[in-house]
């Protein structure tokens, strides 16, 4: 019950893009296209759960008993972008098709501050969803860190289709690219804020 | 000097990080939920800019090319966790307020992007000034976008409340408010500064 809360919680009430304003620069960068918008999907979603089991670990097992949480921030950056080039090895090697299809996105993904965003959050906030506040266990973090990516894929994946159609229309000459994309974000975020209350 | 000025103030609109190079779109959106906010945000990303900056144009010359960009990372990282305490330290409420946004200082694309392509082929002078005028533009749009939200979303101006009792459209304080209004900040600023 409380692992479907987070999911509820992560993908529809506090999505990642549309409550939360992380990652937003691929967000409106790579959903011109509603295939370049899912292969990025997949790699972030990919990515954000790695990079959380890892840096939840070096927390819990290295940063915390050594009292050397200050070093959080250095700590994790560095962690995620030598994750980020070690899977991009890995892949090409043990599946060059998923590889090909990720492509670009792989390397891109170390600046996304979606990713360290979810590492932070799950290791200083206190999260509630409807329960007594607590930290989260290792399992609930994992849960956490993929029901967020899903929405991410979520929301990137319906904007992709609103960009697809709107770039039949004809838009006034000072609204003409990201300022349209902005006010198109702004109306789905809107749609979004119906979930809210739903759980805390 | 002179040319270290044009430096600043070419930072403000020719080279609007906001408004003229999208970047940094993160805390433009979430720390904007009131003017004050929003400045402080602008004046941290400054002091991160400039010492980032300065630190690159000093160090560049020695770093390998091969792992400059992890260096430069670190590099930022340091300076972000000098401002963490200093938050911390000072204004405690601010630190709470901004939250997560204050450690992805790291990640924000301005100050990794000012590293690449003007502190690690310039001067430490030239550098910092740069730093200042790329700082400056970023806090005056976050102040700006901050105050217009302040003002739609609570109907006050800094804090000062002007309609009496809390009568302003919630939905400009929360996410949706940020996207509408950046992006009609945004054609108004193609509109009147954006040449052909």
């Amino acid at each position: 019950m409380e692992y479907f809360l987070i999911i509820i919680s992560a993908i529809f009430v506090n999505n990642i893009v549309l409550a939360q304003f992380l990652g937003i620069c691929p967000y409106l960068g790579v959903s011109n296209k509603l295939s370049t918008a899912t292969g990025m999907s997949m790699a972030v979603c990919f990515v954000i759960t790695l990079a959380t089991l890892v840096t939840y670990l070096i927390n819990k097992y290295l940063l915390v008993p050594f009292q050397l949480e200050f070093l959080q921030t250095i700590a994790f950056i560095l962690v995620i972008a030598a994750l980020v080039q070690m899977v991009e090895i890995v892949l090409k090697k043990v599946s060059p098709s998923l590889y090909q299809a990720l492509g670009i996105f792989l390397p891109l993904i170390t600046t996304n501050c979606a990713v360290l965003g979810v590492a932070i959050t799950v290791v200083t906030k206190e999260f509630t969803f409807g329960l007594p506040s607590h930290m989260l266990n290792l399992g609930e973090a994992l849960v956490y860190a993929f029901a967020t990516s899903l929405g991410y894929g979520l929301a990137m994946v319906i904007f992709a289709g609103i960009r697809e159609h709107l770039a039949m229309n004809d838009v006034p000459k000072a609204f003409k690219g990201v300022p349209i994309a902005l006010v198109s974000v702004g109306i789905l975020a809107l749609a979004f804020m119906g979930f809210s209350g739903m759980v805390k | 000097m002179s040319k270290n000025f044009k430096l600043i103030t070419e930072g403000l609109v020719k080279n609007n990080p906001t408004f003229v190079l999208l970047l940094g779109m993160c805390p433009t959106l979430a720390t904007t939920t009131s003017a004050i906010n929003g400045l402080s945000m602008g004046l941290a990303t400054l002091f991160v800019l400039v010492l980032s900056n300065m630190a690159i144009s000093l160090i560049a010359p020695v770093v390998p090319d091969k792992v400059h960009i992890p260096v430069y990372i670190v590099v930022i990282a340091t300076f972000v966790t000098l401002l963490q305490f200093l938050m911390q330290a000072y204004t405690p409420a601010m630190y709470e307020t901004l939250g997560l946004f204050i450690p992805l200082i790291v990640v924000n694309c301005i100050v990794l992007g000012r590293a690449e392509a003007f502190a690690s082929k310039n001067g430490v002078l030239a550098s910092a000034c740069d730093g200042i005028g790329v700082g400056l533009g970023f806090t005056g749009s976050l102040t700006v976008l901050g105050l217009v939200r302040e003002i739609l979303g609570s109907g006050s101006v800094f804090g000062w409340n002007f309609i009496g009792g809390n009568d302003g459209m919630l939905a400009f304080v929360m996410a949706p408010g940020a996207f509408l209004c950046l992006g009609y900040l945004m054609v108004l600023f193609n509109r009147f500064f954006k040449k052909n």
